[in-house]
């Protein structure tokens, strides 16, 4: 999908994004729906890209990161973000760690697998249960400013943010 | 390496205390190195050694040190990082070896503290105590610097040779069930500030 005004698709408008506020490592354990998006990071050298076993280890590898100087983000899909809630409550939120993460909506508006959706419906709740700043992009005229303010303001407050990926913005074929 | 000693398996390593090996470790630190202390006893022995600036304390997030390690040696690459961790808690993130492997981390090295017990919450045994070689399986992940710390000096020399050559490190060091030497002090935000300001991080 891309804009009609650039025919800049939402993973490259990402990376860019990224990229302008000095995001530059991404750990990240893959989905069909990121696989645009992880193959253009592979591909651009300003990136370091880190492909761990599990999520958790994402979360912390990110943490560290942090802790060291550098900024980077988590990429993962929604049965994912379900592996890491104690890594959230236990590490990211007590310690102030301005943790970005990018969650692939799975699981609803035609997804055929029900454990996805079932998993799904935990997503909310556990980031609303622990005041995790959110938002699910939609489209394109959303995303650029969702992504470059959440960014920021995650480095700014200390606070970790997920930005999720709604199938509108990923799968709805452009008008 | 030809060394018979660092070909030994766990059965053949001398059991030792975390809080001397932990006090032995910080005392070869010189260079501003970064330590991890994983969740419970672990950091607690790296609280007692002297809170150094360039300690963190990890609180919760069991099996995280590793990763936590990582991410500081991806950031600062000239930095050689250590992460302090037990069997229970490694055990639990396995994978996390085959990615130090993967990142051929030259600055990492991973300390595991191997009493083959869940010391904290009431001794239960690890798997650990029914065979599994953490040292072993460090190797299989990739991690071809993998040892066993056979006795004290043997410690020794493996972290001075960890201080000057590049990584990754693996050295598992089988230790008693004696209580920690100290508790940490419980502020999270506090402990990551101190841990920041001592690694000059501004992101």
């Amino acid at each position: 999908m891309s804009t009609s005004q650039t025919n800049e698709t939402w993973y490259a408008v990402v990376a860019r994004v990224l990229k302008a506020n000095k995001v530059t490592l991404v750990a990240y354990v893959p989905d069909n729906v990121l696989a645009p998006l992880i193959k253009l990071i592979h591909a651009d050298p300003d990136f370091t890209v880190v492909c761990p076993a599990r999520e958790e280890e994402a979360v912390a590898i990110v943490a560290g990161a942090y802790m060291g100087g550098r900024r980077g983000i988590a990429l993962m899909q929604t049965s994912g973000f379900a592996t890491i809630p104690n890594a959230l409550a236990s590490l990211i939120c007590p310690y102030e760690i301005p943790l970005l993460m990018m969650i692939s909506e799975r699981g609803t508006l035609g997804d055929f697998q029900k454990g996805q959706a079932i998993v799904c419906r935990t997503m909310r709740p556990v980031l609303q249960s622990l005041g995790i700043e959110h938002f699910a992009i939609q489209d394109m005229g959303q995303l650029e400013f969702v992504v470059d303010s959440m960014i920021k303001q995650a480095f700014a407050t200390q606070a970790p943010a997920a930005m999720i990926l709604s199938p509108l913005l990923t799968k709805r074929v452009a008008a | 390496m030809s060394d018979v000693k660092a070909q030994s398996g766990r059965n053949e390593a001398s059991v030792m205390n975390r809080s001397v090996m932990t006090q032995l470790l910080v005392d070869k630190l010189k260079s501003g190195e970064a330590v991890i202390g994983g969740i419970g006893n672990s950091n607690f022995d790296l609280w007692a050694s002297g809170q150094r600036p360039q300690n963190f304390y990890m609180l919760g997030s069991m099996g995280l040190a590793t990763p936590i390690a990582l991410g500081v040696a991806l950031a600062q690459p000239q930095r050689k990082v250590f992460a302090l961790d037990g069997d229970g808690s490694i055990l639990m993130q396995l994978g996390a070896l085959g990615t130090v492997a993967a990142e051929v981390s030259k600055n990492l090295a991973i300390i595991i503290w191997d009493n083959g017990l869940y010391q904290i919450t009431g001794s239960q045994k690890t798997l650990t105590s029914a065979g599994a070689d953490l040292v072993a399986i460090a190797k299989g992940a990739g991690i071809a610097q993998s040892y066993w710390a056979f006795d004290q000096a043997h410690f020794e020399s493996l972290i001075e040779r960890a201080l000057v050559e590049d990584g990754p490190w693996f050295i598992a060091v089988r230790i008693d069930a004696e209580k920690p030497a100290g508790v940490t002090e419980r502020d999270p935000v506090k402990i990551r500030l101190n841990f920041m300001q001592g690694l000059g991080a501004k992101p």
